[in-house]
């Protein structure tokens, strides 16, 4: 899409990136603020946005401005006066916003942001992994993962509506993976304009800063007597988020096609062996476990895609019966237990009289590939680690849980992976 | 220099007593100027302006740099401090004239 020319209303089926179907779906959401700093991965989106701002497509009022602390702090302002706002981020962009997301969330305010995942430097990079939202997971925000650019442009119509919701009123991000998604070309099928416009509806504020009939004072001063109560009234509201999460997903599906849940099982029937990942791998690992299936190997995977409010009640259901489970982190807790995402598995699991022998790999840090054979080596890791789990539980599970491994990383014998120690990245040694 | 006796008794925290599912959502607060209820006099430790209305020509500079709007104005004249609010930072000390010299900090003592 490279000229100005204006997307017609109805359904379209066409390739697009990450980026481009959700500079597309803000379009079609046409929030009344966008503020904004670029950021690469993140500017391919914001420019587009800018360019339909340019040439009259959306009537948004567009705040350009000298650094992300500034573009969330002129949204939070804008929600604050009542505007249904949105930024873009990723990576040290996403960073800078840390103390203001705070703020966002507090407030209560709606704000919907798409952010491109990637790494924090340093050294440089700019490439996608987990490590810039995973830092700030318990802001307050909702964190919904995408997939592909589908699920981009599909989770980012969905936030808005649950964000703005009465009984939810928080802020809601919506993650894609830097360049795997942003700049990758798919398919996407996208709503027609009018098809959106119901789907968000009018946003009516409650209240107004900009309504000087009733004057209100937004970041009232809280302290030893009311901070604690207004935080325990935002755990509620993230918590009670979940089931409007369903709903809204819910109701996407019957206007697309296209359901959403909390988590999406993919072959879980019967599995004996799972893998739980989030983001672009969750794709790549349902080829892997494709292929398992063909071969009659009972694999299957769990894709978090809302990892807050975390998805704990699911996951116990969905993994109860599972042998061996693995954790995919794109981020790590440098020595602590494991990446992120392996903590709170762990911890949603804990105590399940039958539950999975869970280990965590860490992998993908700073965009590295992740590639099939990557993941094949974890299900036979895994079928391994049952097997030894069944003959002395305590010490395997135990080794499992306190071991991340390091997958696609190059080891002094060459070996990336233990399983299929031969594979190497890209001839990379 | 004199010691003068903090006048203004620490403002008594509003006492909020209710239980979170029945405070206003992410701490609105349902009405405008609120912040005239906050007694930010209480804060001052240690030095408070004093002000020589003979000497004070009203250029209104303090005023003006007053972050807790605590300089009073009679019209367009200064009138006086609201030491219920003035936190006793020393700002309008410094923006005075120096020439004029019009606002001293003073040490003062907290009553009792
Ligand atoms: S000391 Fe500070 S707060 Fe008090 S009147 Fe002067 S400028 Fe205002
Ligand atoms: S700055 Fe000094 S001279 Fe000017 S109005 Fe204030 S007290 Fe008076």
């Amino acid at each position: 899409m490279g000229d100005s020319t204006h997307m017609p209303a109805g359904r379209r089926r066409t390739t697009m990136t990450g980026a481009e179907a959700t500079a597309e779906a803000m379009r079609q959401i046409h929030p009344d603020v966008v503020a904004a700093y670029p950021i690469t991965p993140q500017t391919d989106i914001v420019m587009r946005f800018a360019r339909f701002v340019s040439d009259g497509v959306v009537q948004t009022e567009f705040v350009p401005v000298e650094s992300e602390h500034s573009a969330i702090s002129a949204v939070l302002g804008a929600s604050a006066a009542g505007a249904r706002a949105m930024t873009a981020t990723s990576g040290p962009g996403f960073a800078l916003m840390h103390e203001i997301l705070y703020v966002v969330a507090g407030y209560r305010l709606p704000v919907v942001m798409p952010v491109a995942n990637r790494a924090l430097s340093g050294p440089i990079n700019i490439h996608g992994d987990h490590s810039d939202t995973m830092g700030s997971r318990d802001a307050g925000w909702i964190q919904i993962f995408s997939e592909n650019a589908q699920e981009a442009y599909d989770n980012l119509i969905q936030a808005v509506r649950i964000a703005e919701h009465p009984s939810v009123r928080l802020p809601v991000m919506v993650t894609q993976d830097g360049f795997i998604i942003t700049h990758g070309m798919e398919i996407v099928e996208t709503l027609a304009d009018e098809e959106v416009r119901q789907f968000v509806g009018t946003y009516e504020p409650e209240r107004s800063l900009l309504d000087v009939d009733h004057p209100m004072t937004v970041g009232a001063l809280a302290l030893q007597n009311s901070y604690f109560e207004l935080k325990r009234q935002l755990a509620e509201a993230m918590a009670a988020s979940r089931r409007i999460i369903a709903d809204v997903g819910e109701a996407f599906g019957r206007l697309s096609g296209r359901y959403y849940g909390l988590t999406e099982s993919y072959r879980m029937e019967d599995a004996e062996l799972a893998i739980l990942a989030l983001g672009s791998t969750a794709g790549t690992a349902k080829v892997v476990v494709d292929e398992l299936r063909a071969r009659g190997q009972k694999v299957g995977l769990v894709k978090v895609r809302v990892f807050r409010p975390f998805p704990a009640a699911h996951l116990r259901d969905l993994l109860r019966h599972v042998r061996a489970l693995a954790v995919l982190d794109r981020s790590d807790g440098y020595a602590g237990m494991g990446g992120p995402v392996f903590a709170e598995v762990k911890a949603a699991l804990y105590g399940l009289p039958q539950g999975p022998v869970i280990t965590n790999y860490v992998y993908g840090l700073g965009g590295r590939d992740i590639t099939p054979e990557m993941i094949e080596s974890v299900y036979a890791d895994l079928g391994e680690l049952a097997r030894r789990a069944s003959k002395e539980p305590e010490r395997v599970v135990a080794e499992a849980a306190l071991t991340p491994h390091y997958l696609g990383v190059r080891e002094p014998d060459g070996a990336l992976i233990s399983a299929l120690g031969a594979l190497q990245l890209n001839g990379e040694r | 220099m004199s010691v003068v006796k903090k006048t203004m008794p620490a403002e008594k925290e509003a006492s909020v007593t209710l239980p979170w599912t029945r405070m206003a959502e992410g701490g609105l607060v349902p009405r405008g100027g609120t912040a005239a209820s906050v007694r930010t006099g209480a804060w001052r430790t240690g030095q408070m302006p004093v002000l020589d209305l003979e000497a004070c020509i009203h250029c209104l500079r303090c005023w003006i740099w007053c972050p807790d709007s605590a300089v009073l104005l009679d019209g367009e004249k200064v009138s006086g401090i609201d030491y219920d609010h003035c936190k006793g930072c020393g700002i309008c000390a410094q923006v005075c004239p120096p020439k004029v010299h019009a606002i001293q900090m003073v040490a003062e003592e907290v009553e009792g």
